[in-house]
């Protein structure tokens, strides 16, 4: 991958405690998959940066190289990849998302 | 660009010949699916790592052929995460 835009996710994801890397913004999500995850971060009242890949096709490409993860949205959490929509939603149901939060002392709904 | 319904199930099957695998056609328009693997294969790792397991079954194909698949990975005879 080109360091240029290593570095640039880099940046992001250590500038920002919990960082979504999504289709579209977090007030217009442009794919339904993005707007689940907007949703539960909603939901859980936790602030986020919303990086829209659709913005940046390098960026697009890019993060789906750095963590191996082959598709969008991907939620990094203090600089952890945390999943990508289908395991957001079952670590919501299921309670470990709160639980990530909580460990990770992120600011969200008790 | 679409996969056939049949084309996921044998790949997955073939990194997962244990495998019980559930897959739905979601909009009927090739592109968007669900599927749920369960597999003996997925104890001891992550949801990341279970989940990476069966993009890997799919050789590159997913996020280009298949745009959308729903995935639910499970242990099979372990305890239900």
């Amino acid at each position: 991958m080109d360091q240029k835009v290593k570095d640039k996710i880099e940046s992001e994801i250590s500038n920002n405690e919990v960082c979504l890397f999504m289709k579209g913004t977090p007030e217009v999500p442009e794919c339904g998959f993005s707007m689940a995850v907007v949703n539960i971060l909603k939901l859980l009242e936790v602030n986020y940066k919303g990086v829209n890949v659709l913005a940046d096709q390098s960026i697009r490409e890019g993060i789906k190289v750095y963590s191996e993860w082959p598709t969008i949205p991907q939620l990094y959490v203090k600089n952890e990849f945390i999943g990508g929509c289908d395991i957001i939603k079952e670590m919501f149901e299921n309670g470990e998302l709160k639980k990530i939060f909580k460990d990770k002392n992120i600011t969200h709904k008790q | 660009m679409a996969m056939q319904l049949k084309e996921i199930e044998i790949l997955i099957k073939e990194s997962f010949p244990d495998a019980i695998i559930e897959i739905q056609d979601l909009a009927g328009d090739g592109n968007h699916y669900s599927a749920t693997v369960i597999s003996s294969k997925f104890s001891g790792k992550t949801k990341i790592q279970q989940h990476k397991m069966v993009y890997d079954s799919l050789r590159g194909k997913m996020g280009n052929e298949l745009h959308a698949l729903a995935l639910k990975t499970k242990e099979k005879d372990g305890p239900e995460s």
